[in-house]
């Protein structure tokens, strides 16, 4: 189950990883993302903390972290096709053994949280 | 609060996102930026350029007297015929780049950027001697019908022999569904197109028709994004980005627009002094990222000057950005992104040539 930040990320813990992605709100502000700064395999990201960012033609956004750990994975994908960012459900980075932020917020807080 | 052009209700009911851009509400966006910046290079797009503003200069010394506040000389133009030139100040900068349009040899309109309209009455006011001038910015609406479709469109609104046949050439008086306009065939794109000015309250009506009329040809309404996309394709330079009152025209690239040769003309003085220290260059990210404006720019690890203009190219899918670097530079450029150091090459302008 998603559980989402009040900076727009989205994450779902599954085999024990964090999968991290943008909310569809996210990406519809940010309009068709062009490049993807993906984080480095191996790297420390600390919740709360810009940890990779993704551009559109018109902006860059930053992807804040919404738990704590090491990159595991990182979806390659999203090098040749950048534009996948921004749909729905696809993740941009995994973290093994997170600590998930404080303050997160189910998909219903978070929608009415947009209100 | 920003104002808004004669289009602003009908941006919104086409879904336009709104932005506050030269003190108007405009629209960044339609569809989205690369759908709409595709259809101009493969089919059209319409925009609302209102916020540009118009001015007129009338009299018998009015060749001359334009002349004398002009970069570029136009005497030799023949009526109905557009010439871009920068508008020079003292120090031989720009107060901002223009066209002038010969109605005939006493009447020319000067078309300026719409965030330097009163900057420009007031330059103009200032250093103007010899004729007539008139700011008609308010009453007048402007759209760009761009891309390799657009005589297509506009063929089947006016009679072909009504529409100026030459790239930088104009008609006057041409009916679009009953209203009176001048058309040129101009753009900001890099594609062939068509300028259309008109009444405040006919332009509604004309972009409406514009729509219909092109819709068999893949037309689609195009914001702001797109409009910035495809001119740095085309290697044209935006004012306040690669022209300012801080940069002397001859390091801008654009020789082909200012005649030091013409005679006297403000701020010929001062560049006649002038030794250019900056050059603007096109360049390539070389691998993946964007460079946006204001990086600093490095050759071998030293700094030789910053980008003023970047972007995504979405023809050519890498970042491209236009440089003002230091003149007699060779080595290999980086960009400093947030940080992050971005291999460029240098590329020749336009990046994307029309097909």
């Amino acid at each position: 189950m998603k559980q989402y930040t009040n900076t727009h990320e989205w994450v779902e813990l599954l085999e024990g990883k964090a999968y991290v992605g943008i909310s569809a709100h996210a990406a519809e502000e940010l309009g068709e993302v062009v490049y993807v700064d993906l984080p480095s395999v191996g790297a420390a990201v600390t919740a709360g903390e810009p940890c990779c960012e993704l551009e559109s033609v018109k902006a860059v956004a930053e992807v804040n972290s919404p738990a704590s750990g090491i990159v595991d994975a990182v979806n390659e994908q999203l090098a040749d096709s950048p534009e996948k960012a921004g749909e729905e459900g696809v993740w941009i980075f995994a973290i093994a053994s997170p600590v998930l932020a404080e303050g997160l917020m189910s998909e219903a807080e978070y929608l009415a949280s947009l209100e | 609060m920003a104002k808004r052009t004669a289009l602003f209700e009908t941006h919104v009911a086409l879904g336009g996102k709104m932005v506050e851009f030269a003190g108007y509400d405009l629209p960044v966006q339609y569809s989205g930026i690369l759908e709409e910046h595709r259809a101009v290079r493969e089919a059209a797009g319409v925009f609302d350029v209102s916020h540009m503003g118009e001015f007129f200069f009338e009299g018998d010394g009015a060749e001359e007297a334009l002349n004398a506040i002009l970069t570029n000389d136009i005497r030799g133009m023949t009526d109905g015929r557009v010439r871009y030139s920068i508008l020079p100040d003292e120090k031989g900068c720009a107060v901002d780049d223009v066209l002038i349009y010969r109605f005939a040899a006493t009447k020319f309109m000067m078309v300026v950027n719409g965030a330097c309209v009163e900057k420009d009455a007031a330059h103009v006011a200032a250093h103007l001697s010899g004729c007539e001038f008139s700011d008609v910015s308010d009453k007048v609406s402007q759209i760009a019908v761009q891309g390799p479709a657009a005589l297509a469109v506009m063929k089947k609104l006016v009679p072909e022999e009504l529409l100026p046949a030459k790239y930088y050439t104009f008609t006057r008086d041409v009916p679009v569904g009953g209203h009176n306009t001048l058309i040129s065939r101009t753009g900001y794109t890099g594609e062939d197109g068509f300028e259309i000015y008109s009444r405040n309250e006919d332009i509604a009506d004309i972009y409406r028709l514009v729509l219909e009329a092109g819709k068999e040809f893949g037309l689609i309404p195009c914001g702001l994004g797109a409009r910035d996309t495809l001119r740095l394709e085309a290697g044209m330079p935006l004012y306040g980005h690669e022209l300012s009152q801080d940069i002397p025209v001859d390091e801008v690239g654009l020789d082909f627009a200012v005649k030091t040769g013409k005679g006297d003309f403000l701020g010929r003085e001062a560049l006649m002094a002038h030794t250019p220290e900056f050059e603007r260059i096109g360049a390539k990210v070389a691998g993946r990222g964007i460079v946006r404006e204001h990086c600093d720019i490095y050759a071998d690890g030293v700094k030789v000057g910053v980008s003023t203009s970047g972007t995504h190219s979405p023809t050519l899918g890498c970042g491209i950005a236009m440089l003002r670097i230091k003149r007699g530079v060779t080595g290999a450029l980086t960009a400093d992104v947030r940080g992050r150091s971005i291999p460029l090459e240098r590329a020749e302008m336009p990046f994307v040539k029309r097909k």
